[in-house]
Formats: C-alpha cells, structure tokens, sequence
C-alpha cells in the first residue's frame, strides 16, 4: 500500500506542481494517473522513488515513511518503466535487464539466467539477448524495459507513459501484455498516461488529475463513466459524446447500441452468469 | 624543391642518427615533454570535467578559464615562467606551459562527452538505483569516452606543434635543430627538423583516431547513422527535474 498525504512539491523555479496531494494506493492493483500534460502527475510517481522529494506532507510504503529510507535502496526495491525504456545504449539487452540485480550483488550467471526468464516473460524471443538496445525496434526496447522493471521482483512497478512512444497497433499489443502479466504478477502498478483509453484499460483505480496534481474524480472506470463527477470529468472521458456515449436503437425486435456519430457499437444482450 | 631534398638528405644522414645529439635522442626528447604534459593535463582536466559535465554546474566559468587560456602567447609564456622561477626550473616551467596548452582541449572533451549523453538514459539510471558513482563509471564514462578521445586528440596534436619551445630555453626536442638551424643559416637542419615534427604529429593523429574509434561503445557504433546525430538537447543533470509530462 502506498500512502499520500497531504504531499506538496513547489520545484525552485517557482512552480507548484502537487498541491495538497492525498491518494491511498492499494496493493496488487493498477492504479492510474492521468491527466493533460502539466497536471503533475509524473511528479507524483516520481515522488514514490524518491526521484522528486516532496516539499511537504508524508508519502508512506507499507507504513514506512520514504523520506527514511535512502534513495538508492528505496529505487533498487522498485520497478521503474519510462517512455522511450531509457536502457543503456551501450549494453546488451541482457545486461540491461540484469543491471539492478548485477548492482544488488547477485552473481553473472544467475542475473542472466534471470534475465533470460524475464524476456520469456515479457515475450521477447531468447535471441536477441546479445542485441544493442538500438537494434531493437521501439515496441521491442520498451519490453526490455518492463523486462528490467521487473528484473529485481518488486513489489511496486511504476510506469511513467511507458507505451506513449510507440505507435497505435503494438500500443494496444503491449497494454493487453501488460493486462496479462498483471494477472499472473499482481503487482502494486502506477501507471500514468494522459490517454484516458488506456487509463480505463489498465486500471483497477483511474486518478483524473487536474493541474496542480488535484483530484477531479477517482474511482473505478465503471464508477467514474457512470457518474463523473464535473464537467471536466465529464468532457476529459468524453461521456457525453463520440465512442462513449451509446444510445439503444431497436432494429426488427432486437436493441443495438449506436455511439454518438451514428456508428453501430454491437448489440445489447442479456448479462449472462459471470 | 631542392630545398626539400636537401632536408630529406639531413633527415636521412646516418651521422645525425648517431650520438647524443641524434634524431632520435631528439625525438625521444620531444616525445617526453608531450607525453609528461599530456599526462599532467589530463591529470588535471579529466576528473574536473567529469565534475562539471555530471553535476552540469560550473560550465560557464570552464568555458571561459578554457577560452582564455586558449589565447595566452605559449612562447611569451614560457619566458615568464622562467624568468619567475629561474633557470633552474626551466624544466618544470616549459612542462607547465604545455599542461596550460592542454588542459583546454581536454576538459571539454572530458565535459562536453558527459554532456551529450541523452537525459533520459542518466535518468533512467539514477532511477533504477545507481550511485553517483555508478552513475559516472558504469554510464556516463563509458558513453563520453568518444569525445574525450576526441580532446585528448585535439590536445596532444597541440602540445607536439609548441614542444618546439623547449629548444629556446635549451632543453633539447625537435625544436633544436630548429633553433640551431636559424642561427647557423642551415636551412636543411631546419626544414628537416620541422618535417619531423610534422611526421611525429600525423602518426600521433592517426593513433588517436584509431583510440577514438575503439573508444565508441558497441551498442552506440551499432545504431544507424542518421541516429548519432540526433543528441537530446541538454537538460539539468540534478536529480530533481520538474516532470515533463
């Protein structure tokens, strides 16, 4: 469990990107911040490595105050993915992934063997274990990057965008990786993007953040759709309009939804047992 | 060009190749003082530009100490030094001159190397766990050491052309035969002399070029041209930056 309370961080210029920030982050859930550029929400996950130190308020991990622990330990007990992976171009992708475990003292020869699980793990092909990061296509690189995220099995994996540099076909190829290893791994994810669909996708609990890393709405995307909470929660998942809004059209005896601009979105059925 | 077959011949001459005051002592001498004050520089350069390009602070005050000591006279320099430390120490002085010569090139192959390095990769490495230290051994080195090649090239090539010096306050070095040559009118000792150094200075080039070629990490000699091109605009190197998002 991850714990904000009331955080705030001003950076020297002046700025205040998180005011007054409190948020509990369950446990072996996804939790997503989004929000538009600027909102603050990379600050937020940076906060929970200790890559941004708060300005005031107390940010807890199970119970242990961050500001207590050093940064270096803290960092190496936590999974970090980034936009555009951030691997090292000068080692190989196996040597990527083994990088933290190779820092904590765990022997060669057991941090490759691991390493070679985790691209398993990941989906990415044994071979390519000797390749040069630049030698990997992008959706390739970012796997190496959730691959190394993942190399120390931490708790916590915390993903700033990680998918927002690859284009739309192998997006959507990762986030149902993501969904799948999620499932096997139950970690505690935090995840921020500024792409409400990917937000809904992905997580258990959906942060909507407004400038200033305030709170519009949180909650479940079932619970945010069905009631947002403004009207900036309102337009920011588009429930009033294109692909979100769906009315019931009756066709020869039988209901089909329709979005917004007058596209068939399937046909309503009765739930069955789930 | 008889001019420069006279200096081919004196080049050539076995008697000049022979004694205490050969080619080759001089060649040794000349190589001596360029290898000490490289040394020395580097000595100097290095760890203060890895300073200045991992905490990205004190850029401005380098860039302007290296400006000015770019444009300082090495030859009114040296008599300076000499005059304020004595003849005795014209040894030490002349070194000192070339150190002063060197350090430039150097520390802004030793910084600028650091410097180039995308953000993103010194974030991501900070970010995993690493210290400063691992920071700058295990990424920042490995991937600056190009440019520092570079300025190590840039350094030494201008050391070996003032060495020359060395002969006005009588320490020997290619330069003798030079200032031997002017005064006896000899102009094939002197052409001779110079085309030496020039040699000496092409094969010094061409072994740092091959150095500088080795120098480049697999994984960045692996990437396709265009992308080496490409270096992210520089950033803050403190460990806090405001989120970009």
């Amino acid at each position: 469990m991850i714990e904000f309370r009331s955080i705030s961080k001003t950076f020297p210029g002046g700025t205040t990107a998180v005011d007054d920030f409190s948020l509990v982050i369950p446990s072996h859930r996804t939790t997503v911040f989004v929000g538009s550029s600027g909102c603050g929400k990379t600050t937020l996950l940076r906060m929970i490595n200790r890559m941004v130190d708060a300005s005031s308020g107390d940010l807890e991990i199970d119970g242990e105050n961050v500001s207590t622990i050093d940064p270096v330990r803290l960092r190496r007990r936590i999974g970090y993915v980034m936009q555009n992976s951030g691997l090292l171009p000068h080692r190989t992708v196996i040597d990527n992934i083994a990088t933290v475990p190779r820092l904590n003292g765990v022997p060669r020869k057991d941090a490759h063997e691991r390493a070679l699980q985790l691209m398993d793990t990941v989906g990415l092909d044994r071979s390519m274990a000797e390749r040069y990061p630049s030698q990997l296509s992008g959706g390739q690189q970012q796997r190496v990057g959730v691959a190394r995220g993942l190399a120390v099995d931490p708790n916590i994996l915390l993903m700033d965008e990680p998918f927002g540099a690859v284009d739309p076909i192998v997006r959507a190829e990762l986030q149902q990786e993501l969904l799948r290893l999620q499932r096997e791994l139950g970690k505690t994810v935090v995840f921020v993007t500024h792409d409400i669909d990917e937000a809904f996708l992905l997580g258990d609990q959906v942060v909507i953040l407004e400038k200033g890393a305030r709170i519009a709405q949180k909650g479940t995307p079932e619970e945010i759709l069905a009631n947002p909470a403004s009207d900036f929660v309102a337009s920011f998942v588009g429930a009033d309009r294109g692909k979100r809004a769906l009315s019931i059209r009756e066709i020869d005896g039988a209901r089909v939804l329709v979005d917004a601009d007058g596209t068939v979105a399937g046909r309503l059925v009765e739930a069955g047992p789930s | 060009m008889n001019l420069f077959l006279d200096a081919l011949a004196w080049i050539g001459d076995p008697t000049n190749w022979q004694g205490s005051t050969s080619i080759p002592v001089r060649i040794g001498e000349h190589l001596f003082y360029t290898v000490l004050a490289v040394l020395a520089a580097s000595i100097i350069a290095i760890p203060l530009g890895w300073l200045i390009g991992h905490t990205g602070r004190g850029r401005e005050i380098a860039v302007g100490i290296s400006g000015a000591a770019r444009a300082l006279p090495s030859f009114g320099l040296l008599f300076l030094f000499v005059m304020l430390a004595g003849v005795l120490l014209r040894g030490p002085s002349t070194v000192l001159v070339l150190v002063l010569l060197a350090i430039p090139p150097i520390l802004a192959g030793a910084y600028a190397g650091l410097e180039v390095i995308d953000r993103r990769v010194i974030d991501a490495a900070r970010s995993m766990g690493m210290t400063e230290w691992q920071i700058l051994w295990r990424v920042e080195v490995p991937l600056g050491l190009p440019l520092l090649m570079g300025g190590l090239r840039s350094g030494t090539l201008q050391v070996v052309a003032t060495a020359v010096l060395a002969a006005f306050v009588n320490l020997g070095g290619l330069g003798l035969p030079i200032v031997e040559g002017i005064a006896l009118r000899d102009y094939d000792r002197m052409l001779g002399a110079a085309m030496l150094i020039i040699a000496l200075a092409l094969l010094l080039d061409a072994l740092f070029a091959v150095l500088e070629r080795y120098a480049v990490p697999r994984g960045v000699r692996a990437r396709r041209a265009p992308e080496l091109r490409t270096a992210a605009p520089r950033r803050r190197a403190a460990a806090e930056t405001p989120a970009t998002t």
